[in-house]
């Protein structure tokens, strides 16, 4: 996936469309943000500086897919095998003690699977991004609304992590339809609900290493760039950002140490 | 005219259970102190029953501090707790006889440390019906699942180690079949303490690792020796260190609500050097540690280490650790004259103690404090009266076993003995 910051408008239509695609249900009280659940969360960001200087942009995070290894450039080996054991793996996928999330080496996708979990919540510890979600109440869906859910996805009981999937259940769909009518699943036949919902166009999903993709191309851009990455973590989310002060926002860099310090007393907006 | 009451006991005798050469108080004192760890198990009991039925949201843990106060209560008992392990490790092992005398409580004290903590860690998981999923889905890369793999298997072991001494109960001893698998207990706890040995040096490590391998997490993360970071090796040393001291200052707590003389202070001054070199040789991994941290492993990440202690959990959370609550016991159990303190040798273990649970406070509520992604805060955490009630398991179900263990089974040998008129 690649998000073109520039593009953002911080509309949210995203994080809509992926609540409405993966049933994540509204809780009683959302205004206690730091237990609601949003797979993919806008984050707003700033320049630290002040009016008329004052920039904003916005960074949706979804899952990050990790893979682990050796964060390469791109115009290298991108996924290449990382020669240091820690960092060869998902951060949260190889803390998890029951398997119940595992890194799909076909489409790179990192599966959470529910109803394996048993709640521990190390892998809501072990992701920097704060991608992973604890299910701290059981959602109350209003009276009638189980029947508009969709059908694809498995609503999540109280006391599981859940995640991003990058709309999962869609690429399964595709994978019968091909099959049925013999072809192979295309670029556009697999895409995330928060691609399709996106008004700015400012994501494009694809598969990273095939050549004849969008995204592909996307992150050969000397503008892409990915959060996180002095991590090692090897994200399969690009961001996009002519904007020098929204790249150096993606990594922490110590002549930037005290700068961002100031920044973040005044994020998480 | 006689009551139909006055032909019943003043109080049950129960002074044929007490061990052989000992008095204790009368019972119905003994019944109303019980209400004190039955009051704290009460606060636990609607604690647990609420977490239980309502979810881990009676807590004010989130998606940010995915671990709280039962975490750190459960790194930290399990940590003091390792008195059992070593203890049992230098006696039965090395062949350090002059520990024989503490070993039952080393041993008593590590039983409940470990039960409480497993109580609570299944109340910690979210889903606690699925716990036994850890062990048949289990994750071989997982540090958790080792964890949860040797917890269980060595409270089975420290069970087994304790049964000598319910046997050796004045009463049940009698039973002639009991007083035989006794005695067959004792000529093969090597084999015990030699089994709780490895697995306890592999979850206290593990526990360390745990957090040592989120590589993601700078605060946490630390370069590994062969397939185990550092905390794995840090860990074990400060549990070590810890747990003997803790043992002793439980014997010392003892004495002094007893006014009876249980262990003698040479065995003491013995666990006391004990913890003091062992303490020494972590201080100075630790502060080596540290320092490769700081200086090295933080800037490589493109941070500074000022960014990561920020109020409340600021610099002095540093200083405290390595020096009031490090390298001053350190320096305090190594120094004879402290030893034959009884007061100064219980505030060096003391410190000592204070400073393996500073520990790991620090690496489950700092870790997850810190922010990660420059455009996040730093957050603070504090738990609720549920969560107090849940953490105080430990000190509830601590003072009713110790109680009862104290009144009816032989821990202290030595006992009879020191308390001759």
């Amino acid at each position: 996936m690649v998000i073109d910051v520039d593009k953002c408008t911080g509309c949210g239509a995203c994080s809509v469309a992926c609540m409405s695609e993966n049933n994540v249900g509204v809780l009683e009280d959302e205004t206690e943000k730091i237990r609601s659940i949003t797979w993919l969360r806008v984050y707003q960001i700033d320049n630290g500086k002040a009016f008329p200087e004052t920039e904003v942009a916005f960074f949706p995070r979804p899952c990050m897919h990790c893979q682990g290894g050796a964060s390469g450039s791109p115009g290298q080996a991108f996924f290449q095998e990382d020669t240091d054991p820690q960092e060869a793996h998902t951060p949260c996928v190889s803390v998890c003690p029951a398997i119940a999330t595992d890194y799909d080496d076909a489409t790179g996708i990192v599966s959470q699977i529910t109803s394996r979990c048993i709640g521990c919540r190390y892998c809501v510890a072990a992701c920097p991004y704060h991608a992973r979600y604890f299910n701290w109440y059981d959602v109350p869906w209003p009276q009638g609304t189980p029947r508009g859910l969709s059908p694809f996805v498995s609503p999540r009981m109280r006391g599981v992590v859940e995640k991003c999937t990058f709309c999962y259940p869609r690429l399964q769909r595709a994978k019968n339809k091909a099959f049925l009518g013999g072809g192979k699943v295309g670029e556009m036949d697999y895409q995330t609900a928060c691609t399709e919902a996106c008004p700015s166009g400012a994501i494009t999903f694809g598969q990273l290493q095939n050549p004849a993709h969008k995204v592909h191309k996307l992150i050969q851009s000397e503008f892409a760039f990915r959060l996180l990455e002095k991590m090692g973590t090897n994200p399969k989310v690009y961001y996009m950002s002519k904007r020098k002060w929204v790249r150096m926002m993606a990594d922490n860099h110590l002549s930037q140490a005290k700068a961002t310090q100031a920044a973040a007393s005044g994020g998480h907006k | 005219m006689r009551r139909w009451f006055d032909d019943l006991p003043k109080y049950a005798d129960d002074s044929s259970w007490w061990p052989n050469g000992t008095t204790r108080c009368r019972p119905e004192v003994f019944l109303f102190w019980l209400g004190l760890p039955l009051t704290i198990m009460a606060y636990f009991g609607l604690s647990a029953f609420l977490v239980l039925f309502k979810g881990l949201n009676q807590t004010n843990m989130n998606d940010y501090f995915a671990f709280g106060v039962w975490i750190v209560v459960d790194l930290a008992v399990i940590a003091l707790g390792a008195g059992a392990f070593f203890t049992s490790f230098l006696n039965y092992i090395i062949g350090k006889t002059e520990l024989k005398p503490i070993v039952n409580a080393a041993v008593l004290i590590g039983f409940i440390c470990y039960t409480g903590a497993i109580l609570m860690l299944g109340i910690d998981i979210g889903q606690p019906i699925r716990g036994w999923f850890g062990f048949w889905h289990a994750n071989v890369h997982s540090m958790l699942t080792e964890v949860m793999f040797c917890i269980t298997t060595y409270a089975i072991v420290l069970c087994i180690e304790l049964l000598p001494s319910v046997l050796d109960n004045r009463r049940i001893g009698k039973v002639p079949e009991f007083g035989t698998f006794s005695h067959n207990l004792h000529t093969i706890m090597i084999v015990f303490a030699a089994a709780g040995t490895f697995l306890s040096f592999f979850h206290q490590g593990s526990l360390g690792g745990m957090f040592g391998v989120l590589y993601a997490r700078p605060f946490a993360y630390r370069g590994h020796l062969g397939i185990w970071p550092m905390t794995f090796f840090l860990f074990v040393m400060s549990a070590i260190a810890a747990g003997p001291s803790f043992t002793t200052m439980v014997v010392m707590i003892t004495e002094k609500i007893t006014g009876k003389r249980l262990t003698s202070h040479k065995v003491k001054m013995l666990m006391g050097k004990i913890s003091g070199w062992l303490l020494l040789v972590y201080m100075v991994c630790k502060s080596v540690d540290t320092l490769y941290w700081a200086f090295i492993y933080l800037p490589s990440k493109g941070l500074s280490v000022g960014q990561m202690y920020q109020a409340p959990y600021g610099s002095w959370l540093v200083w405290a650790e390595l020096g009031l609550f490090g390298w001053l016991p350190a320096i305090l159990l190594l120094t004879p004259r402290v030893r034959e303190s009884y007061g100064l040798l219980f505030l060096a273990m003391l410190l000592n103690c204070i400073g393996v649970t500073l520990n790991r406070f620090i690496f489950t509520i700092q870790s997850l404090a810190l922010p990660v992604m420059p455009f996040e805060k730093f957050f603070s955490y504090l738990p609720t009266w549920q969560e107090w009630g849940v953490a105080s398991l430990v000190l509830g179900h601590g003072l009713l076993i110790f109680m009862l263990a104290y009144r009816y089974l032989p821990i202290f040998p030595q006992e009879p003995e020191l308390n001759q008129r």
